[in-house]
């Protein structure tokens, strides 16, 4: 349908041209400037879109009288590291690393995995009723967490998982987007290599690990980084599972009530906030294409 | 004997046991939720208490009059219609801007897709720190060029453009990343040809660049009002519904009525009924989206 289209569409895109490497659209005009008049738009947008970040930046750096002052300060003179080892101290933010870590690694390998093995076989094998339990996957995409919330939880509760990381870790163990997103792409590698494998008497299950699976690094990068990113900065889904046990917090968990209960002290706040984030923006800063394909294929969830 | 043999190393059977655990899965934590939430929603029932009563349509018809679930939802459609058309349209224009080979162009880029990989909370945090109504820099900053000084998140009319505000930063990177995909889909012989036809900028965009995006406008349309009526993180962490239930969105109402109120009152099956009717809502727009959408969108090749 619709859908298919874009994808399509968007899976033509080289992901070099997104980072702006290649092929981008370059008009020769006269010049009324020494530089691009885009940039007159483009300078004020970054900084719009970075001034968020370098103003927690400079207020995990300030003591706290420098934070309450008005017209801010901009720059403290001395700068305050001591606010990084004392927001540390005043939580248990290494808790909170440690279980988002556990939470997340397990999330991603697990989705690594089964997708793999469900797409490959409803990318290559016609079984009975594949066609259908594909669509009937898909169809739980049009389903979010929101609306399913209650029953959801309900489930997790029977099973004893609330106020464990188990209640984080069991639900998200498989995840349709990365079957769909992976089905996609195995379609799209050349049979040929398999049937060969096929013929030598190669198993299925020795095709996807030695064939498929090294041809389709991009694919599975690109699911990792997504499945990383949903599962870190998760916040609804502990909320409601995690709820007397602050040994199971996840980092989010962790900041929302860490906010609470320093509301005023902001330096110590935003230098929690800035050591929150560092994990994330450093896994984007290195694997950003994977990223930008990531979300570009995205425009299929929908 | 070897027919056993056949039926065990055919793709019925091994086609099975590749998808089984993700079946399984997915079986249990998304298809089964939405059979008992709608089950639970002709339910009395709180969240923690086993005791459930069958209440047939009541919480369907106790939705037509709750005025707090009314407000809910006039706020969360109040948030939508300022969303969606912003970031989209904001969106387009910054990659249309972003789609060419200028200096600190890379730079550019990341200064829009970061704030994609940045948490709700953490966000949230930036946000309340900016926009806070004594110390923010965002009064000092508009407060330069004459405007404010604004209460933000804690003034009834302004915390839900505000919401909207951060909410829009934050989804920017998003919107823009389909956009730059969809404008590097389109062939350059293409906007070459309306240049030697002499059609300038403008005309080159009305006639060739929007029809030509159309399928990626039509997908983020979708896709925001989706995410728009699904409100709920930044409202929970920021505004909490307030000041004086101005934020107060309708995911926010039945999260409240579930798991704050409903622990010990029987309110969750109301709650489920609740988001029941959201998801219908959603459900019919998105494909009353769709078909009016295809009608109106050009799909190349």
């Amino acid at each position: 349908m619709s859908a298919t289209a874009t994808a399509d569409q968007l899976e033509r895109v080289d992901p070099a041209a997104l980072r702006g490497e290649v092929g981008m659209v370059e008009r020769r005009r006269r010049r009324w400037l020494p530089f691009s008049p885009w940039h007159l738009f483009l300078l004020p947008l970054a900084v719009v879109m970075l001034v968020p970040m370098l103003w927690m930046l400079v207020a995990s750096l300030e003591t706290l009288d420098q934070t309450r002052h008005f017209p801010p300060i901009l720059w403290p003179g001395t700068l305050r590291f001591e606010n990084y080892p004392n927001a540390l101290r005043a939580a248990d933010m290494g808790t909170w690393f440690w279980n988002t870590f556990v939470v997340t690694a397990t999330v991603v390998l697990s989705n690594l995995v089964l997708c793999s093995l469900a797409a490959y076989a409803f990318a290559r094998m016609r079984f009975l009723g594949s066609k259908a339990v594909y669509f009937l996957l898909l169809a739980t995409l049009m389903v979010p967490l929101q609306v399913v919330l209650i029953p959801t939880f309900l489930i997790v509760k029977s099973l004893g998982l609330i106020d464990h990381l188990g209640a984080l870790i069991v639900p998200n163990l498989a995840n349709v987007f990365g079957i769909f997103m992976l089905t996609q792409f195995f379609k799209t590698l050349p049979v040929e290599l398999e049937e060969a494998a096929r013929i030598d008497g190669a198993s299925r299950l020795g095709i996807l690990v030695k064939i498929v699976i090294p041809l389709s690094a991009p694919a599975l990068a690109t699911l990792a980084v997504i499945q990383f990113m949903w599962t870190w900065n998760d916040f609804l889904w502990p909320l409601v599972t995690i709820i007397n046990n602050e040994g199971a917090y996840t980092l989010q968990l962790g900041l929302a009530q860490f906010q609470g209960a320093h509301q005023t002290d902001t330096s110590l706040l935003m230098a929690a906030n800035v050591m929150s984030m560092l994990p994330m923006l450093v896994l984007f800063l290195l694997a950003q294409r994977y990223f930008v394909r990531g979300i570009a294929t995205q425009g299929l969830k929908g | 004997m070897e027919r056993v043999r056949r039926a065990l190393t055919s793709d019925h059977a091994i086609g099975w046991v590749f998808v089984a655990p993700s079946v399984l899965l997915v079986a249990i934590f998304g298809l089964y939720p939405i059979l008992s939430g709608l089950w639970l929603s002709f339910q009395k029932a709180s969240l923690l208490s086993p005791v459930r009563e069958f209440a047939g349509l009541e919480n369907y018809r106790a939705i037509m009059d709750d005025p707090r679930l009314k407000q809910a939802a006039i706020n969360t459609i109040y948030y939508t219609v300022l969303f969606v058309p912003i970031s989209i349209l904001g969106a387009l224009a910054i990659a249309i801007a972003l789609n060419r080979r200028i200096r600190f162009i890379r730079f550019y880029r990341l200064a829009v897709f970061i704030p994609v990989v940045t948490s709700t909370i953490a966000t949230g945090i930036m946000f309340l720190w900016l926009l806070d109504s004594t110390y923010g820099l965002a009064n000092w900053a508009l407060g330069g060029i004459g405007l404010g000084p604004f209460g933000f998140f804690e003034r009834p009319s302004q915390a839900m453009p505000s919401l909207v505000a951060m909410t829009i930063w934050g989804w920017l990177g998003f919107d823009t990343i389909i956009y730059l995909a969809a404008l590097q889909g389109i062939p350059q012989e293409l906007s070459e040809a309306a240049a030697i036809d002499g059609a300038g900028r403008w005309s080159t965009f009305r006639n060739v660049t929007w029809p030509l995006v159309g399928p990626a406008t039509l997908l983020l349309v979708v896709w925001s009002t989706l995410s728009a009526l699904q409100l709920f993180d930044e409202v929970f962490f920021v505004t909490k519904g307030g000041p004086l239930g101005r934020t107060s969105v309708v995911v926010f109402y039945v999260y409240r009525l579930a798991f704050e109120q409903g622990l010990a009152i029987p309110l969750a099956g109301y709650a489920a009924a609740i988001a029941y009717v959201l998801f219908l809502v959603v459900l019919a727009l998105a494909l009353v989206q769709f078909w009016m959408g295809n009608r109106m969108v050009h799909y190349s090749s």
